[in-house]
Parts: structure tokens; sequence; C-alpha cells
């Protein structure tokens, strides 16, 4: 409610008409949840990404350039080793490596229209706009058709389990002030702090950009049993064997009785 | 029913899971093995990552063999001797498999092994077994008593020195024998993720010539103690145990092993060894195909 409050709030003067001494637009973007809990239960979680503009002196722009919402949400960054198999002496055996300092364990990137008509490639570069522009900093120097390969693989793999994506035309933006948007986060995704940058583009320049955090932990059972798992990894083996001694000694003491 | 594992960080459909340990547990109440060959390859399948696949199912292997275990314990067949030999030998076997597994896993060429040692073992296990029980099975059509099996160990066993007497298995062998069967399946128990009976039993049989009704009730044993000891390596090594996974699978598959059980009481003894054979050239045929198709996902990502 407080959010809320703060939005309309912020809207207020731009409504009302009142000029306000800036020559930038603004950006005043929230999200529906900053924390995400995952529980027993958890199979994803769908993120609303929200906002206003707010135009300078309240008054929207009156040329005929459009307005575009680029909102890219991005998981805690991973240092991963990428395998490349090849078929040597008649089986498929990894043979190539490439190790990646930060590749981001989430990225989800949602437009208002096709990044390509929305941005050229200097910016989505610079921005890290889109799949083919992460910046995913290999740690050796190899060749860069090399690199590139080693990209697209992981990119593609990512991208088919949900981890990677991006969709156009899913932001909505009502009278050109307003604008939502839907981001999915799959179970998969790693804990940590996730951030959603909003990007508020016009005639192919970036005009704002504002950060949201979310935080995403496991709770209750789940933070337990992964604590555990870390923190006293003993005590938590001798549980695991102690169930599975349980219930195999369980099942055949019932069956006995049946 | 969408359950999230903490420690695989993903969600399963529980009762998918519950399912994949029920009809493991029936293969293994049974054929008197613990069905670990089946559920990591099964669980890999299912989009659960390696690790925590061969660390997680290798309690539930410990949960299918208690019960075997313990009804084995009634029936007096139960070689406690020979048993805690490989269970010794077990155990430093499983420390040398941890070393193994470390190395192949830096070269990244753990899962071309796996996969190669299990195309091996399959092959020679299984096509033994369906030439013995074919074997059996013809002469029992045609009249003639079946062929009684010489039962006697294997040349290389009988030249080990330091022979002592296993009076439930009636052999006098070398001791070292168990000891390094038990040292041999302990490093497969921790490279495959599976409890090992599936090639401690013909080995008992073919390899030492043990007498066949103390045959799996002690590979049960061995393969309890193994599993266990895995679980802890696991826990405290790879720390990749997940037991909400653990649990899952336990549901499923002492269930199944209780009604394996009364189901193989039922059947000839020589048709489920074929159809055990059968299932393990199967297994082993699916996995050497798969070495050599070009495999969906040419590239691989871990952490580092």
């Amino acid at each position: 409610m407080k959010v809320r409050g703060a939005v309309a709030l912020a809207v207020a003067p731009l409504l009302m008409g009142q000029a306000k001494p800036a020559s930038k637009p603004v950006l005043v973007p929230d999200v529906s949840q900053r924390q995400i809990e995952i529980a027993y239960s958890f199979t994803g979680a769908d993120l609303l990404l929200f906002g206003a503009i707010l135009y300078p002196g309240g008054r929207l722009p009156d040329d005929d350039a459009p307005t575009d919402i680029v909102v890219v949400v991005k998981g805690p960054t991973q240092s991963i080793l990428v395998r490349e198999k090849e078929k040597i002496a008649g089986i498929w055996v990894n043979a190539s490596r490439l190790r990646y300092r930060s590749a981001p364990s989430f990225y989800g990137m949602v437009s208002s229209r096709p990044i390509d008509q929305v941005v050229d490639g200097r910016t989505r570069a610079i921005y890290e706009l889109g799949l083919d522009s992460l910046q995913l900093s290999p740690a050796s120097s190899a060749a860069q058709d090399e690199q590139d390969r080693f990209a697209r693989g992981l990119v593609d793999l990512k991208r088919r389990s949900g981890l990677y994506y991006e969709q156009p035309n899913a932001v909505e933006i009502s009278d050109g002030v307003l604008y939502r948007a839907r981001v999915n986060i799959p179970a998969r995704v790693p804990v940590g702090r996730f951030t959603a940058e909003t990007f508020l583009i016009r005639d192919r320049h970036v005009l704002a950009v504002a950060t949201r955090d979310i935080d995403i932990r496991k709770s209750g059972f789940e933070r337990f049993v992964a604590r555990s798992a870390q923190r006293s990894s003993i005590a938590y083996g001798l549980v695991a064997v102690a169930l599975s001694v349980l219930f195999g000694w369980g099942a055949g003491y019932i069956a006995r009785r049946v | 029913m969408d359950l999230y594992l903490p420690i695989a960080n993903m969600s399963v459909n529980g009762l998918v899971i519950v399912a994949l340990g029920l009809f493991v547990g029936l293969l293994s109440g049974m054929f008197g093995v613990g069905g670990g060959f089946l559920t990591t390859p099964l669980l890999i399948i299912y989009g659960i990552p390696p690790t925590v696949a061969a660390a997680s199912s290798a309690s539930q292997v410990t949960g299918a063999s208690v019960s075997g275990v313990f009804a084995h314990l009634q029936r007096r067949g139960v070689d406690f001797q020979m048993g805690g030999l490989m269970v010794a030998g077990g155990f430093v076997g499983s420390g040398v498999g941890a070393w193994i597994f470390r190395i192949l896993q830096r070269t990244g060429q753990i899962d071309t092994v796996i996969a190669v040692i299990y195309v091996l073992m399959l092959g020679w296990i299984g096509s033994t077994m369906a030439r013995e029980s074919i074997q059996y099975i013809l002469a029992a059509r045609g009249g003639a008593p079946p062929p009684a099996r010489k039962r006697r160990h294997h040349p290389l066993v009988a030249a080990l020195p330091l022979r002592m007497r296993f009076y439930r298995s009636g052999l006098y062998i070398s001791p070292l024998a168990p000891l390094l069967l038990g040292f041999g399946v302990g490093i497969l128990t921790i490279l495959l993720g599976v409890g090992g009976g599936f090639i401690l039993v013909p080995a008992m049989i073919y390899l030492l010539g043990m007498a066949t009704q103390v045959v799996v009730g002690t590979s049960l044993f061995q393969t309890l103690f193994v599993t266990a000891w895995a679980t802890m390596v696991h826990a405290t090594t790879t720390k990749a145990v997940d037991i909400v996974l653990a649990v899952l699978l336990l549901i499923g598959s002492v269930t199944g092993a209780q009604l394996g059980a009364r189901f193989a009481a039922r059947v000839k003894p020589e048709y489920l060894r074929l159809a055990l054979a059968v299932l393990v050239l199967l297994v082993g045929l699916r996995i050497a195909i798969g070495l050599g198709w070009r495999p969906d996902e040419i590239y691989s990502v871990e952490l580092s």
C-alpha cells in the first residue's frame, strides 16, 4: 500500500499538470514482490513490473516518435564452465571447454516492441539488451569464433531450460505514462539477489533507467534443509541414512503384518 | 503434486518420483538387486542434476536393502564373515572411488567413463545370466533333469593365498577374494551411484562360487552398509544429498520392494533370472547407443 501511495504521489503532479524543472523524463518503477520466498510448493513466480513515466512539465512529448519500455530481470552471476561434446573414436565425449567468470544465472527481457526495432546494436551491447548482447566475459583468451560458438551454445541451453528468454510485445503502455510487464521466474533459479532494470527508450535513445532489487530465498523447511546440508553435513547425512533404514524396516514390518 | 527439492533447486512432480521409486522397488524386490543402476539414469533423464541424482539414489538403495536383509536374516541367509570382509573392502573402495570421481570430474570425462563402465558391466553380466538361464530352461523343457551347475570358484580366486573356511557359504577360499570384490564394488558404488548388487550377485555366484541360498542376503548386507557409507561420503563432500528427493524415492521403493518380493515367490527363479538378464542387456544397449548417437545437448554447464 505504501508503494501504491508513493506512485500516486509521484504521478499526482503529472496529472495536475504542474510544471517541474527537469529536462529528462523520470521512471517510477515498482515490482509486485520485493521478496520471493521458496517454499515446498514453489513452481516459479510471476513478477509484475509496473510503474509510471514522468515527463518534465507533465506534458507528453508531442512528436510522433514511439516510446518504448524494456524490462530486464537478471539473476545473480555465476562462475561457470561450459563443455562442448565432440565425436571422438565413435563416441561423444566432452572435448573443449570455456570458463565464464560471471554469467547471469537468469536473464529475462520483456519489451514493448522487438528489441532490434527499439535500439541499435551499440546501445544493446552497452546495456546488455537481448540474449545476443550479453557480456559473458570468458576467462580465457579463446579465438573469437570459438567464443561465439560457446556463447551461442550456452544461451541456447539456458533458453531451452527457461532460464534465459526474451519476449517482445510483452510490455503494455497505457496512455503513454503507465506501463506494466510480466516476467516469469522459473523454479530452477538459484537463490540470491535479482535486479530488475527498467529502460525508457525514445527515438533509439535510452532516456531513463531505474533499478529495483528482488530477493529470492528459501523459507521455512526448505531453508532449514538447505542450511543443514551445508552447515551440519554429518548430522544431515546421519539423518538421511536413519530415514532410509527406518523406511525400509517399517515397510518390512507392515508387510509382515498385512 | 508439485514439490520443491531444496538441494536440487528445482520443483518436481512428487507423484512421478514416487512412481519411479515404486517401479525400481518392484524390480529390486523381484530380483534382489538394489535398483540404483536404474534410479540414477532415470532421475537424470527426468532433469535432476547428475550429482544430486547419484547422491540421493544411494539412500534409496539403503532403504530397499534394509527390508531385504531382515527377511534374509530370518532365513539365516546372510554370511556375516563373508559380508563383513566385503563391507571392509567396500569402505576402502569407496574412498578410492571418491578420489577417482574428483579427477574425472575435473577433466570433464566422468559421464563418458560412467557410461562406458555401465556398458561393459551390464553387457558382461547380462549375457552371462541370459546364457545360463536359457540353457537351464531349455534343459528343463526337454524333460531332462536340469544340469546341476558345478559350483566352484574361479581359478584366479583359488590362486590367492591364506585360505580360510566360510561355513555358511560352504567355501574354503582366501579372505582376500571377498575383500577385493568389495573393494571393486565400493569404487563402482561411488562412481555410478549404485549399490552394486547387480554386479555383486553374479560375481559371488560365478567368481566365488558361493552357496546360492546366502548369495542374495549377503549381497544385500554389503549393499546396506556401503550405500549408507556412500550417503555419508556424499553428504559431507559433495553436499548433494536431497533428503526430500530421497524420501519420495523411499516411499515408492520400499512399497515396491515388498510387492516385488511377493510376486517373486510365485515365479520360477530361472524365468526371473532370464527377465533380469534381458532388462540388464536392454539398459546396457540403451547406454551404448547413447554413446554413439549425437546427443541432444552438445553443450553442458557446470558451476565452477
